[in-house]
């Protein structure tokens, strides 16, 4: 598969409502998701976002994010690993939801991205 | 003016043993501006600073640093897991050359803090503590009165990023959670060089 998604929330819970979500739409895309702490608290874990990509079989990766340190962890990340990893500061669950209903029928990137324009919020 | 390793040893035990017996404190203050957490949090990342030292004596300076960062990095939780551990990641990156002066050490650290948290001065964030430490440490007038002064100036500031600046002015009056742990890191600072 071309794409994979990625999720980072600061809540497992919201993490794994969103994959359930966009899983539904996109049943043959890789979707990988870091919600949480390591010890089962609200917050951004750097080691469950490494963890996340490694397990993501995408050639390249979406990345959706909700609070500030889950974006921070994720740009900590991005410069230390060599996968492409694209970014997206849109709305989380509309973003990738977006994202993975278009990559699941091979759209490219432009058009992902052409979409997702209108979700940015932040 | 360079900190040798044994120093630096000493500034980051100093900074982790300020952090745990402020933990109240810096709930406290992130109770009225932000969601509680930042004693907690900063708590979890001394131990594990502490830990990670304790498991394997750092041998360089850069050593020192990266583990200090790592351990920030993935034990903190919050936002300032990200921020300490990427001043403390590009120090560590930085230190490899010799020659590099405290005061560029720390410029580095705030460096990487502006770029991390995509802010800079003014906006009542840790930065606001660090970049006059690295100003007064360049013109050679580092002491306590540069910190007071920087807290002070925090204070009164309205908040424009983080979680505070949704209080917009109601944020006025208080000092930032992450400004008085960077004031903690650079008084460790001031009790190393002093002696």
């Amino acid at each position: 598969m071309k794409y994979g998604i990625l999720i980072v929330s600061h809540s497992a819970n919201i993490a794994k409502g969103v994959k359930d979500l966009i899983a539904q739409a996109a049943p043959n895309l890789s979707i990988t998701i870091a919600g949480g702490t390591e010890d089962g608290g609200i917050g951004s874990s750097l080691e469950k976002i490494q963890q996340a990509v490694d397990d993501n079989k995408g050639d390249e990766i979406l990345a959706f994010y909700d609070l500030g340190s889950s974006k921070m962890n994720l740009e900590m990340l991005l410069e230390m690993i060599d996968r492409t990893i694209h970014k997206y500061d849109v709305a989380l669950v509309e973003g990738a939801y977006t994202a993975a209903t278009l990559a699941e029928v091979d759209s490219p990137l432009t058009t992902i991205e052409d979409n997702l324009k209108s979700l940015k919020i932040k | 003016m360079k900190l040798e390793l044994v120093d630096a040893k000493k500034w980051i035990t100093l900074f982790v043993e300020k952090l745990e017996s402020n933990q109240t404190i810096l709930n406290e203050l992130d109770t009225a501006i932000g969601d509680g957490d930042h004693g907690t949090n900063m708590k979890r990342g001394a131990e594990a600073v502490t830990a990670a030292l304790e498991k394997k004596e750092p041998e360089t300076l850069a050593d020192l640093y990266k583990t200090t960062a790592f351990a920030m990095i993935q034990k903190v939780g919050g936002a300032s897991g990200p921020l300490y551990g990427t001043a403390f990641l590009d120090m560590s990156k930085a230190v490899k050359n010799d020659d590099l002066e405290l005061s560029d050490l720390i410029q580095i650290g705030t460096d990487g803090l502006k770029r991390r948290g995509e802010s800079d001065t003014g906006m009542k964030t840790m930065i606001d503590v660090w970049q006059p430490v690295s100003d007064a440490l360049k013109a050679d007038k580092f002491d306590q009165s540069v910190i007071d002064a920087a807290l002070e100036n925090v204070k009164g500031l309205v908040a424009t990023k983080g979680r505070a600046s949704y209080l917009e002015e109601k944020s006025k009056g208080h000092i930032d959670p992450g400004a008085q742990s960077s004031a903690y890191l650079f008084e460790s600072l001031i009790e190393v060089l002093g002696e």
